[in-house]
């Protein structure tokens, strides 16, 4: 079972959202990236479980800058046998699908791993732009993944007010949520072996931008919170009838 | 050139969602200054998209189209827009939409934006804003490629009634390949509304001590009509199923009223929630977080009052 895990980074999920540059920009001062928990916790998870249960190798690919080596290597810690970082800052879901489909085209992948979405602009996009460019069946929202062969997946993916169970032959792609696997903290030795792993860097092809991000604004502050008493919840259903209207 | 909406049809029947982007899709095309299509596939009651503002509705139908699969739907899709000369699709942002917006979008090489909650400008080129950060911040994309595929979030925008039902209703027969995945079976809650399409929800956390205390949270969300959700360390204890966690890493979601109960409001959970209209918070440390995206708050001990807040509404409903 060969599987392509293909991770972002992200801001961590404390991290403070700020912009610059007239609201252009994302303001990345003080901000500490982590790999995409969907990526990391469950697709690259599952992925290295694969690999145990039938061989073969687990292959995680980021598209970024050099900056971006840090979490790879805690890919490489977690399981990964090797990696691969296509060099470029895409600006869309579209461009990074590319840089993706251009560099998997040509191997043999038995499975292409994704996390359900990325924290950051919650596009759920990448998985299925790659599915499209390398014409592959895509389940989203996986949340088990049970292969008793590698000739045959059966898959749940959570839909709406519960799941729907698929059965489908290798190669597909995926894009993983919570269930799929458990997270898996590194250990000394996965960080120690993971330094001797190979990661390639491979340049990125010209890729034309349909969309861009052109601006960015912050919530609107909500107004001061109004204290209801606590003896008084006939008071609270009032308001929440008149004032608000919603029941 | 015409906007093309595909309203989900789900055993036949659509829901409140359905109809939301089909008004949002005419409104749209109202902006672009052309028509609106809906496109549907099983549907028992096509026409009724009618009444949410398509100006003609085509029923898509292939023996490969019996069961959703992302690809199939994304070739009958294709089929329909080059039929109609539509530019522009768009879709609900649901488990079955979020597989379609990639694979359509990069099946025409074109712009895509997921998860809209506005409508959008065509002043010097498209343009559109979506929700980012888990909520924490908003982000205006410009498409500028000719065809472009949206998809929008629920409760975005309420359906409006814009049209009727005297609409034209056109049979597409298309000519696509049978899906590579095959649906064995699908499992639904029975009896509850899932938590993404719910317009109340009566969520609980840590504050709550234990699973054993469930009922009075189950009483009162019974008693409102409301779906039950929870906080991450509550799903991460298994105090309740997974597929009730809200927040960052769980599900986002954007209800009419969000009753927090014990949660004190980790930046991790309010990303999930504070797109909600509403939010009532109830705890009893008056320094919760959560208090300053609060609406309504109730500082007070959750095993006294949450029981008082049901009869509240008992009495309430039965005036």
């Amino acid at each position: 079972m060969n599987i392509l895990v293909c991770v972002s980074k992200t801001p961590e999920t404390t991290a403070k959202i700020s912009f610059t540059d007239d609201n252009t920009q994302f303001n990345t001062e003080g901000v500490n990236y982590i790999m995409n928990p969907y990526d990391e916790w469950y697709a690259l998870v599952r992925a290295v479980e694969l690999k145990e249960q039938f061989g073969g190798e687990v292959t995680l690919l980021n598209v970024g800058p050099a900056a971006n080596d840090a979490i790879i290597r805690k890919g490489l810690a977690i399981g990964a046998d090797k990696a691969v970082r296509v060099d470029a800052e895409p600006g869309s879901a579209y461009e990074t699908a590319k840089h993706i489909a251009n560099y998997a085209k040509d191997q043999d992948f038995d499975g292409v791993f994704f996390g359900k979405e990325t924290i950051d602009y919650n596009g759920s996009e990448v998985g299925g732009m790659v599915a499209e460019l390398m014409d592959l069946p895509f389940i989203s929202y996986a949340s088990k993944l049970e292969m008793d062969s590698t000739d045959e997946a059966t898959i749940t993916r959570d839909i709406e007010g519960g799941v729907e169970v698929l059965e489908v032959a290798p190669p597909f792609c995926l894009s993983a949520a919570k269930g799929l696997a458990e997270q898996k903290i590194p250990n000394m030795r996965g960080i120690m072996m993971a330094k001797r792993k190979p990661l390639e860097v491979v340049e990125a092809e010209e890729v034309n931008q349909p969309a861009e991000v052109v601006g960015f604004r912050l919530p609107e502050e909500k107004g001061k919170v109004t204290l209801i008493d606590p003896e008084n919840m006939e008071e609270l259903v009032r308001l929440l009838h008149e004032e608000a209207k919603v029941i | 050139m015409s906007v093309l909406v595909y309203a989900e049809a789900h055993g036949g029947a659509f829901n409140k969602k359905a109809f939301e982007v089909v008004t949002y899709a005419r409104k749209t095309a109202d902006i672009l200054g052309t028509e609106c299509i809906a496109a549907t596939v099983n549907s028992d009651n096509p026409e009724k998209l009618g009444v949410y503002g398509a100006h003609k509705v085509v029923q898509l139908q292939s023996g490969a189209l019996e069961k959703f699969d992302a690809g199939t739907y994304t070739k009958a899709l294709d089929q329909a827009a080059e039929k109609l000369g539509a530019d522009t699709v768009i879709l609900q942002h649901s488990s079955d939409g979020k597989s379609l917006i990639g694979r359509l979008a990069a099946r025409w090489g074109c712009g895509s934006v997921s998860a809209v909650n506005q409508l959008p400008t065509y002043e010097g080129g498209f343009k559109v804003e979506k929700p980012v950060f888990s909520g924490k911040a908003f982000a205006t994309y410009s498409i500028s490629s000719d065809r472009r595929v949206l998809s929008l979030v629920g409760n975005s925008l309420p359906p409006e009634e814009m049209g009727d039902e005297q609409v034209d209703v056109e049979k597409f027969d298309l000519d696509i390949e049978a899906p590579k995945v095959k649906v064995v079976k699908v499992d639904k809650v029975k009896g509850e509304i899932p938590l993404p399409e719910a317009e109340l929800v009566v969520s609980a956390g840590r504050g709550m001590k234990g699973p054993e205390n469930w009922g009075i949270i189950e009483e009162l969300a019974d008693t409102l009509g409301a779906t039950t959700a929870c906080s991450r360390p509550v799903s991460d204890s298994d105090w309740r199923p997974h597929h009730e966690h809200v927040g960052q890493t769980g599900i986002a979601i954007r209800p009419n009223l969000y009753i927090a109960i014990g949660i004190s409001g980790a930046i991790q959970h309010l990303a999930g929630v504070n797109n909600s209209d509403t939010i009532v918070v109830i705890n009893k440390d008056p320094e919760a977080p959560f208090f300053k995206s609060a609406d309504y708050g109730v500082v007070a001990d959750l095993f006294d009052v949450v029981p008082r807040l049901t009869e509240a509404i008992k009495k309430f409903k039965a005036s």
